[in-house]
C-alpha cells in the first residue's frame, strides 16, 4: 500500500464580500497518496481553485476565512501554520503550476536565475551547484539546449517552452506535491498532449503527487488515478477515473459528460445540457444546491442536502437518487450509450 | 446541392511592412453552401481568425477576392450596398465580455441595428422585436433594461447572438462563440445556434479551435496551419480519414472522455515540411482537398 499524502478534511473556506458570505468552500473531503494523481473537475466558481490555493494557504485573508477543516501534509495539519513556516512549505514541499505561463513567470528576469532562485532558497549549496541543477531541470521538461536557453529571457520561448519552464521551477526544490491549476488551459491541443506526457513522465520518475484542476474531462481522463467533481463549493461525487467515466452516478457528472460531444461516432443529436446556470454562493437554495438545476430532483432535494453516498470501496457521490428509498433512475440512455461504445473498443484494444 | 453563398478565392491577408510581411492568411480558397455550417479549425496563430475577419471587412485585404452571392464585396461600394451587405453578414465574438458595450442595456445592444437601418420605427413594434429577439435565444423580455454586467458569461454570449440575428442576416461568422464558457454553458450556445440554424436556414462560417465542438456543428471542416487551409472535407471524412499529416497530429491530441482509450492512445508529432511551387489543394477524393506539392500528397495517400 502507497503512502498517504495529503488528507483533507471537511474544509470550508469562506470570503466576506460588501453583499455577504460567499461560501466558496463547503465542506471539502478528500485524500491523495503518493505518486498519485487526484484531478478536481468543475466550472468556474464550483470551488476547486480555492480549495488548491487553500492546501497552499494561498487565500487572502482577508476577505477569505478559513472557517473550518483541516489540511494534513504527512499528518501534519497546515492550517494553523504561521506564515513563516508556510513559506519553507511552499516551494519545497508543496508546488503549483499556474495556468498562465505568459504570466507566471517574471519578465525581467533571465530563465536560469528564476529557477536558481527556488533552489537556493530551499537548500544550502554553491551557486555553481544550483545552476548545474537548473539546467539539468531544464532539460528533463524537455527544453533543447538547456545551457544556453538558460540564459535567456522569457519573450524568447513560446507558450509550451514557458510552461515547461513553469514546470522546471515548480520541480525546483523537489517537491512531493504538485499542484496544477489548468496548467494547459492556456495551449493548444497539441502543446497541451506534449505537457501531459511530460507531467506523467516526471511523476513516474520522482514518484510525486499531482492535483490536477481542470474543466476539461478529456483532460481529466487522460491524466487523472482518481477524480473529484465539484459543484457549488462542494464534491459531489468522487473515484477512481474508471468509475467517474464508466459508472457516473450524480447527475451533475451525467450533465457534464453529455454536454462534451462524442468526437468519435457520429451522433447527431441535440447534446444534453445542464439547464439553468451555477447558484449564487451568497445566498444558497435550501436543500442540495445542483437541485434546481437537477431533472430528476425529488422533493427531498429542495429540503434537505443529501449526504455522501458509498457506491462501491472506492465510488462515492451525494445525490438523493441513491438513497435506497429512491425511485431506480438510470443514466441517461445517451451517455450509457456512448459508455457501453467505449468498453466495446477497450475490449476490442485488448 | 446547395447553392455557393460565399465563394473565397486567393485570399491573402498581409499584416507588417511590404519587405517584412507577416503572412496571416497566405492564399486561401473555399466556398461556403447555403444552409450549411463550415468549421475552421486550427491552432493559435494559423490565421483562422483572420479569415473570418477579413470576409467581413473588418480588414481590407491584400490579395484575392471574396464573393457573397455572386457579388464582390471588397470592390468599393455605394453606402446603400455596404448596407444592404451588412444586413446580410453577420458576426458573433468570442469574449461575451468585451463584445457588449457595459453602458448599454441588453435592448439597446440589440437594438442599435435597428436605428443605423432606420427599422422598426414604431416604439411598440420595436419592443415587440426585442423581446421576441431575446426570447428567440432563450432569455426573456424583462432582460432588455439589464446592463451586461447583470448577465452570467452564457447569457451574454445570447446577447451577442440575439445582436447579431436583428437584422435577420443568412450568414453569420462565429469567432470562438463558446470557448470562454463552461462545458454545460458551451453545450446550451451550440444547441441554440443549431436550432436558429434550423429555424432561419442560416449558414454559419464557425470559427474554433476546440475540433470536437467543431465536429459536432459542422457539415464541412477546414484546416488551417500558418495561415494556408492544408485539407478540407466533410466533418465526417476529415475526422475518420484524415491525409494531411498536420490533420492526423491535430487529431491524436484531442483528449477523449474515455481513460481506457486515453491510457494507450499514441499521439502523433508533426513536423513541418517546406513544400515546392507545385503545392495546391488537392481532390485527393470526391469534396476532400488536401494541401501539398505532388509528391507530398502521393506519399500521403
Amino acid at each position: 500500500m502507497t503512502r498517504k499524502l495529503l488528507e483533507v478534511n471537511d474544509l470550508k473556506i469562506h470570503f466576506k464580500t460588501y453583499a455577504g458570505v460567499v461560501q466558496a468552500v463547503r465542506g471539502v473531503s478528500f485524500d491523495l497518496y503518493e505518486g498519485e494523481t487526484l484531478a478536481i473537475v468543475g466550472e468556474s466558481g464550483s470551488g476547486k481553485s480555492v480549495t488548491s490555493n487553500a492546501i497552499m494557504k494561498l487565500i487572502p485573508q482577508p476577505p477569505g476565512i478559513y472557517a473550518g477543516g483541516e489540511i494534513k501534509l504527512e499528518g501534519r495539519n497546515l492550517l494553523p501554520l504561521s506564515e513563516k513556516q508556510m513559506s519553507k512549505i511552499r516551494g519545497n514541499e508543496i508546488a503549483m503550476i499556474f495556468q498562465d505561463p505568459m504570466t507566471a513567470l517574471n519578465p525581467t528576469m533571465r530563465i536560469g536565475r528564476q529557477i536558481t532562485e527556488v533552489i537556493l532558497k530551499h537548500q544550502k549549496i554553491p551557486a555553481a551547484e544550483a545552476r548545474e541543477r537548473a539546467v539539468k531541470l531544464l532539460n528533463l521538461v524537455g527544453i533543447p539546449m538547456p545551457e544556453k536557453r538558460f540564459k535567456q529571457y522569457p519573450y524568447e520561448f513560446s507558450g509550451g517552452m514557458r510552461q515547461r519552464v513553469v514546470i522546471a521551477i515548480a520541480l525546483a526544490a523537489d517537491p512531493k506535491l504538485l499542484i496544477a491549476d489548468e496548467p494547459t488551459t492556456a495551449l493548444d491541443v497539441t502543446i497541451q498532449a506534449q505537457i501531459l506526457e511530460l507531467m506523467k513522465d516526471i511523476q513516474k520518475k520522482r514518484k510525486t503527487s499531482i492535483i490536477f484542476i481542470t474543466h476539461d474531462l478529456g483532460v481529466v481522463a487522460n491524466v487523472a488515478d482518481r477524480v473529484a467533481v465539484m459543484y457549488a463549493g462542494q464534491i459531489v461525487e468522487y473515484g477512481t477515473v474508471n468509475d467517474i467515466f464508466y459508472n457516473p452516478k450524480h447527475p451533475y457528472t451525467w450533465g457534464l459528460l453529455g454536454s462534451m460531444p462524442d468526437l468519435r461516432n457520429n451522433v447527431n443529436e441535440e447534446l444534453r445540457t445542464i439547464p439553468g446556470s451555477p447558484p449564487d454562493l451568497i445566498h444558497l437554495p435550501k436543500g442540495d444546491a445542483f437541485a434546481p438545476r437537477n431533472e430528476f430532483a425529488m422533493a427531498i432535494d429542495y429540503e434537505e442536502e443529501p449526504p455522501m453516498f458509498q457506491v462501491s470501496e472506492t465510488h462515492f457521490a451525494k445525490t438523493w437518487l441513491l438513497h435506497p428509498d429512491a425511485p431506480k433512475i438510470d443514466i441517461p440512455e445517451a451517455i450509457s450509450r456512448r459508455i457501453e461504445g467505449y468498453l466495446k473498443e477497450a475490449q476490442v484494444n485488448g | 446541392m446547395a447553392e455557393k453563398l460565399l465563394q473565397v478565392t486567393n485570399l491573402t491577408q498581409y499584416f507588417g511592412t511590404k519587405n517584412n510581411p507577416i503572412k496571416a492568411v497566405d492564399g486561401i480558397s473555399f466556398d461556403v453552401y447555403e444552409g450549411e455550417t463550415l468549421g475552421l479549425v486550427g491552432e493559435s496563430g494559423c490565421g483562422k481568425s483572420t479569415t473570418g475577419r477579413s470576409i467581413i471587412r473588418l480588414y481590407d485585404i491584400t490579395d484575392g477576392e471574396v464573393l457573397y452571392k455572386g457579388k464582390n464585396i471588397h470592390e468599393t461600394k455605394s453606402r446603400k450596398e455596404v448596407r444592404e451587405f451588412n444586413r446580410e453578414m453577420q458576426m458573433i465574438f468570442q469574449d461575451p465580455y468585451a463584445s457588449l458595450n457595459p453602458r448599454m442595456t441588453a435592448g439597446e445592444v440589440i437594438s442599435e441595428g435597428f436605428d443605423i437601418h432606420g427599422l422598426y420605427k414604431d416604439k411598440r413594434e420595436r419592443k415587440e422585436r426585442i423581446a421576441e429577439l431575446l426570447e428567440s435565444v432563450g432569455l426573456n423580455r424583462e432582460h432588455a433594461n439589464r446592463y451586461a454586467h447583470e448577465f452570467s458569461g452564457g447569457q451574454r454570449q445570447r446577447i451577442g447572438i440575439a445582436r447579431a440575428l436583428s437584422l435577420n442576416p443568412s450568414f453569420i461568422i462565429a469567432d470562438e462563440p463558446i470557448s470562454a464558457l463552461d462545458v454545460s454553458i458551451q453545450a446550451q450556445v451550440v444547441n441554440l445556434l443549431k436550432k436558429l440554424q434550423k429555424e432561419r436556414n442560416l449558414t454559419y462560417l464557425f470559427i474554433a479551435h476546440d475540433l470536437s465542438m467543431v465536429k459536432y456543428i459542422s457539415d464541412r471542416i477546414a484546416v488551417m496551419y500558418r495561415g494556408k487551409i492544408v485539407e478540407l472535407g466533410e466533418a465526417e471524412e476529415i475526422y475518420h480519414n484524415p491525409i494531411h499529416p498536420y490533420t492526423k497530429s491535430l487529431l491524436s491530441a484531442v483528449p477523449l472522455p474515455d481513460p481506457l482509450s486515453e491510457r494507450i492512445r499514441q499521439r502523433i508529432p508533426y513536423r513541418h515540411e517546406e513544400t515546392d511551387h507545385t503545392a495546391k489543394l488537392h481532390e485527393v477524393l470526391p469534396a476532400h482537398f488536401v494541401y501539398g506539392s505532388d509528391s507530398q500528397i502521393k506519399s500521403w495517400l
